[in-house]
């Protein structure tokens, strides 16, 4: 019997190395880095809450219906309003917690409107026009009111829903944040007189 | 007999009859005028927006209040007033893209069913399939299998047993069972 004659296996080829190339690995990484940066950025800005106490109000438009303008003005600025004590309410003609307050507000204007240093300003926030007039008309309503065009003002104020009313001093601070409706006139008053009582 | 016009009596009633005819004229142009001050373009009435076309718009569109509620399957009172101005505006002849246009002025991009392609939105419509497609590559490059698997360079030619039973390798085979061994953990 004869043996086999030994074979010498070739030598294995080198396996080929398959690697991403240097480019793409880093795009990749470069890509998710981003995608995260923008999820923690939207994250943040959704647990942020609403505007606080002692934040510089946020500078706003309002462009008001027509009748219902603030001396003669369509367009109410806010920042064309420092040196007086404003009060910005949010509120809705769907909105019934809204109705509760909304002859108290009246109220309070009146008796605010002659010394000319504190103004009301009502922002409709994702309403249609025919039933906030409608809303106001109910309410005997006078004070400056307009319309959130592309809901700007309630996104810069960062609200939760309506009703919610925030007073704002003479240098642009805030110095009350009401959430939900007022149970008396004299509960809107004795914040604005807090506030004017105030240097 | 008498001839045409000269029956008794015709005398009269023809005057009678050409003096009404005169007067007639003489009134005619201002009736004509007034009827003409009158005279209105006749249009064909516009059909109502049916709940189709309210609706076509409506499913296209969030209510700007309740989080991710269509507005066409909303039920609150605000959104039956939206809906209602949607009917409105197609009854004035706006178009679907201006409807909506409307909206996202009154009430922000936020209320479109399809983020509009500006911005940052374009992650959205980007982000998914590349996503997916880079899934696959790696899918695909982790199943593939390797060269050489199934013949060719680098398979060593076993040769035949000589003695010995397959558990008890010849002693000169040794070294041909060992090498084989390695290869095909590399190979696992």
């Amino acid at each position: 019997m004869t043996q086999p004659a030994p074979i010498s296996a070739p030598e294995p080829a080198p396996a080929k190395k398959r690697s991403v190339p240097l480019w793409a690995q880093v795009l990749v990484w470069v890509g998710l880095i981003a995608l995260l940066a923008v999820v923690a950025v939207g994250l943040r800005r959704s647990q942020q809450g609403t505007v606080q106490v002692d934040d510089k109000a946020p500078d706003f438009n309002l462009t008001t219906f027509s009748g219902y303008e603030y001396n003669g003005a369509s367009q109410v600025k806010l920042a064309d309003l420092k040196g007086k004590i404003v009060v910005v309410n949010f509120w809705a003609s769907w909105c019934k917690p809204c109705e509760q307050e909304a002859a108290d507000l009246q109220k309070a204007w009146l008796a605010y409107q002659p010394e000319g240093d504190v103004v009301l300003l009502g922002v409709d926030y994702v309403d249609t026009e025919p039933e906030a007039r409608g809303y106001l008309e109910k309410f005997g309503i006078t004070y400056p009111n307009g319309a959130d065009l592309g809901t700007r003002i309630s996104q810069a104020f960062r609200i939760k829903g309506v009703p919610e009313t925030y007073f704002v001093d003479r240098n642009g601070v805030i110095q009350y944040i009401q959430v939900g409706p007022f149970q008396s006139v004299d509960e809107i008053q004795s914040v604005v007189d807090s506030i004017k009582a105030k240097k | 007999m008498n001839p045409p016009g000269n029956a008794p009596g015709w005398p009269g009633s023809r005057r009678l009859l050409i003096s009404i005819m005169k007067k007639l004229l003489w009134v005619a142009p201002f009736i004509l005028f007034f009827a003409a001050l009158w005279a209105r373009t006749a249009l064909a009435q516009a059909p109502t927006p049916s709940d189709d076309d309210v609706n076509r718009i409506a499913r296209q569109l969030f209510c700007p209040v309740c989080e991710n509620t269509p507005l066409d399957v909303c039920p609150t009172q605000a959104c039956a007033q939206w809906r209602a101005l949607i009917r409105e505006k197609l009854a004035a002849g706006w178009t679907d893209d201006q409807i909506k246009q409307y909206f996202v002025d009154q009430y922000g991009a936020r209320v479109l069913s399809e983020p509009p392609r500006t911005g940052l939105n374009w992650l959205v419509y980007l982000v998914p399939p590349l996503l997916f497609v880079v899934g696959v590559v790696i899918l695909v490059r982790t199943l593939r299998p390797s060269k050489g698997s199934k013949g060719g360079q680098g398979v060593e030619e076993i040769p035949a047993p000589v003695g010995g039973t397959p558990a008890q390798p010849a002693a000169g085979m040794e070294d041909y069972v060992t090498r084989l061994e390695e290869e095909l953990k590399k190979r696992n």
